[in-house]
């Protein structure tokens, strides 16, 4: 039986604030919340599509530099975009991977994205990135809690 | 060092194509072509920023962090490093591994084989080869060939997760796993575990046949032009097993020349340095490894499934034996030269992958319980493995203090370095000639590249796919036009 809410965050802990995915994983993992899972890797390829499967909720975590800080938080749906590459799929693009073989719809699905400043290899998390990712993991308590 | 369309005689009078992709934490590649008055191509340059920093970051470290820190480096391939760094530093401590540690660590190779090349095939090159090199971006990606062919594409999804679930049941964890540790390794399979990997084993060999079968009816269906597309010769090296057998774990370094003939077999690769040096040029971050003997311009070398298919003298798995010798007898071994090759190439090493998965898990070393060894220790150690995009070195020398002091990686991508521009050349003269850059002309070029499967993700698979800027400039550096496409495929031109 699958944690009917998933929680996946990607990113390379060793190249700055691309950890902020794989950190906020960390720190829901800690919290030891029923009926959750988590899970990382370092960019999101096809078969994270047969992740989603058999969930009530989703949310996809990574850091950005796009994103406004703290962290902006939004429903997604599948989308046929074009922005994958081989190694770094949108999670559009994976719930469409999904919706492709599986002839239906992922569970709904939020990407939390984490406002990030560098990816320098071999470099820890910023201090600004390190705020964001507390009151992105604050967020997270909420939005669980409120799908309970 | 020049090769033919390296460097222009006249640089100063041609007009200047940029290719510049850009990329978030993997590197990212450029493509130069100088034009001259007649548009005619004068020059031709793909410059990569390589992963910078590797040896920084490794420096100053215990050597047994070495082996799980090494996976960061790149998230593309980090069992490829983990075992890599695994066996430098095996030699460091003088170990002969354990037959349960070794085989183990075969596994989980194989297991990182099978997924990548499933990955490359089906997801990242399949819409290349089945909608064709200058069919529209939209439909060229994988949901395009989800649409067009769904049964593919699933297969290609499930191989690749069932490489991924070998390598969490071998290495301990999806990612950032601890499996192999220097000197052996912390965990063999439970029987369990054993069961589950078993179960599905037989499928995948299925699969992988399909797909040796795929590519071999596309080369059928277009011989003509897969055997032309961004052909050239050059020298070959890999590992191969004592015996000539294909073993991408192990072996001794076997290169060959153009024309097929040994240039040297067997030798030790803690001496590699003896045989490979590393050019640099001016115009590229990234370095040109060569065989000293042959000095840096007719050293270089190819690399990789292409390579290693044609480089042993057979593969110890029947089903993909066989493949491979269709492969090699094939319109006279004309595929076997050519670039697209490596499509083929890559997927008899999935069958060969598949196959000895297979093998290891009816092998009851896999669920032994003498997981490390132990010998003298010495100052220094080089570990080579046969990664899914060729040969990949890792060469440490430890203090009495435990820690790193020096450390030199030479990785699949920069061994094909040359063979890579050699590539682009040849599309390029192939290809463009006029005044104006198309969106199917740089098609072409991201095809060459991607049948090398390169390991900076986001710069080479990512192309047309990831923003990409054409210029064409002038000597003076005055912009004369430009392509733009962005991160959604959508091309502008100014």
């Amino acid at each position: 039986m699958k944690a009917p809410i998933l929680i996946f965050g990607w990113g390379n802990p060793s190249r700055g604030d691309d950890a902020l995915g794989p950190l906020f994983v960390e720190r829901i993992e800690a919290l030891n919340l029923p009926g959750v899972e988590c899970l990382t890797d370092f960019q999101l390829q096809v078969e994270h599509a047969l992740d989603l499967h058999g969930r009530q909720r989703i949310l996809f975590v990574d850091a950005s530099v796009d994103a406004p800080a703290p962290f902006s938080a939004e429903r997604i749906e599948a989308e046929k975009d074009d922005s994958f590459t081989t190694h770094a799929m949108t999670p559009q693009s994976v719930l469409q991977v999904y919706r492709d073989l599986e002839d239906d719809d992922a569970a709904p699905t939020w990407l939390l994205a984490i406002r990030a400043e560098t990816f320098e290899l071999g470099e820890p998390p910023t201090a600004t990135a390190l705020a964001n990712l507390d009151a992105a993991v604050e967020w997270a308590r909420d939005w669980i809690v409120a799908l309970k | 060092m020049a090769f033919e369309l390296e460097t222009a005689t006249n640089a100063e009078a041609l007009r200047r194509v940029a290719i510049e992709p850009v990329s978030r934490v993997e590197g990212h590649g450029k493509v130069t072509i100088l034009l001259d008055d007649d548009n005619k191509v004068h020059q031709v340059r793909l410059h990569i920023v390589e992963f910078r920093g590797f040896e920084r970051f490794i420096q100053g470290r215990p050597y047994w962090e070495v082996p799980v820190m090494v996976q960061r480096l790149c998230g593309i391939c980090p069992v490829s490093h983990h075992l890599a760094a695994s066996k430098a530093l095996d030699m460091m401590l003088g170990v002969k591994l354990t037959p349960t540690a070794e085989k183990i660590r075969r596994l989980m190779h194989y297991g990182q084989i099978l997924q990548s090349h499933a990955l490359h095939f089906f997801h990242l090159s399949s819409p290349d080869l089945l909608f064709g090199f200058g069919s529209d971006v939209a439909t060229r990606n994988v949901v395009g060939v989800i649409a067009a062919a769904p049964e593919v594409a699933k297969k290609g999804v499930l191989l690749r997760k069932y490489g991924q679930e070998v390598i969490r049941l071998t290495a301990g964890k999806r990612v950032h796993g601890t499996g192999s540790v220097p000197g052996g390794v912390n965990k063999s399979l439970s029987a369990e575990e054993r069961e589950l990997l078993q179960k599905d084993i037989y499928q995948m060999i299925a699969w992988s046949r399909e797909a040796v079968g795929i590519i071999k009816g596309l080369f059928e269906k277009n011989l003509a032009e897969y055997n032309r597309f961004g052909r050239f010769d050059a020298h070959g090296m890999s590992l191969v097993r004592a015996d000539g057998a294909m073993d991408l774990y192990h072996g001794g370094l076997r290169a060959r020349d153009k024309s097929g003939d040994i240039i040297f077999d067997q030798f030790d690769y803690g001496r590699y340095w003896e045989k490979i040096g590393e050019d640099v040029k001016p115009w590229s971050y990234m370095k040109f490894p060569f065989m000293k003997h042959l000095g840096p311009d007719d050293g270089w070398y190819r690399v990789g499934p292409l390579t290693r298919v044609s480089n042993c003298d057979f593969i110890p798995t029947p089903l993909a034996d066989a493949e491979r010798k269709e492969f090699l007898a094939y319109d006279a071994g004309r595929p076997a030269g050519s670039t697209l090759g490596y499509h083929w190439a890559r997927m008899i090493e999935m069958l060969h992958a598949a196959e000895m998965i297979k093998e290891l898990l009816h092998d009851d070393d896999i669920t032994g319980t003498d997981l490390m060894a132990t010998g003298t220790r010495q100052e220094r150690g080089v570990g080579v493995i046969e990664a899914p995009r060729g040969t990949l070195i890792h060469h440490y020398r430890v203090g009495e203090d435990d820690l790193v002091t020096r450390a030199n990686l030479i990785v699949s991508t920069t061994h094909n370095n040359q063979a890579m521009n050699e590539s682009i050349r040849q599309v390029a003269k192939q290809y463009l000639d006029g005044k104006e850059v198309t969106e199917g002309l740089l098609n072409h070029i991201e095809v060459a590249i991607r049948c090398f499967d390169p390991c900076l993700s986001c710069a080479t698979h990512a192309l047309g796919q990831m923003p990409l800027e054409v210029e064409l400039l002038d000597a003076e550096g005055t912009q004369l036009s430009r392509m733009q496409k962005d991160a959604r495929g959508i091309c502008t031109a100014e």
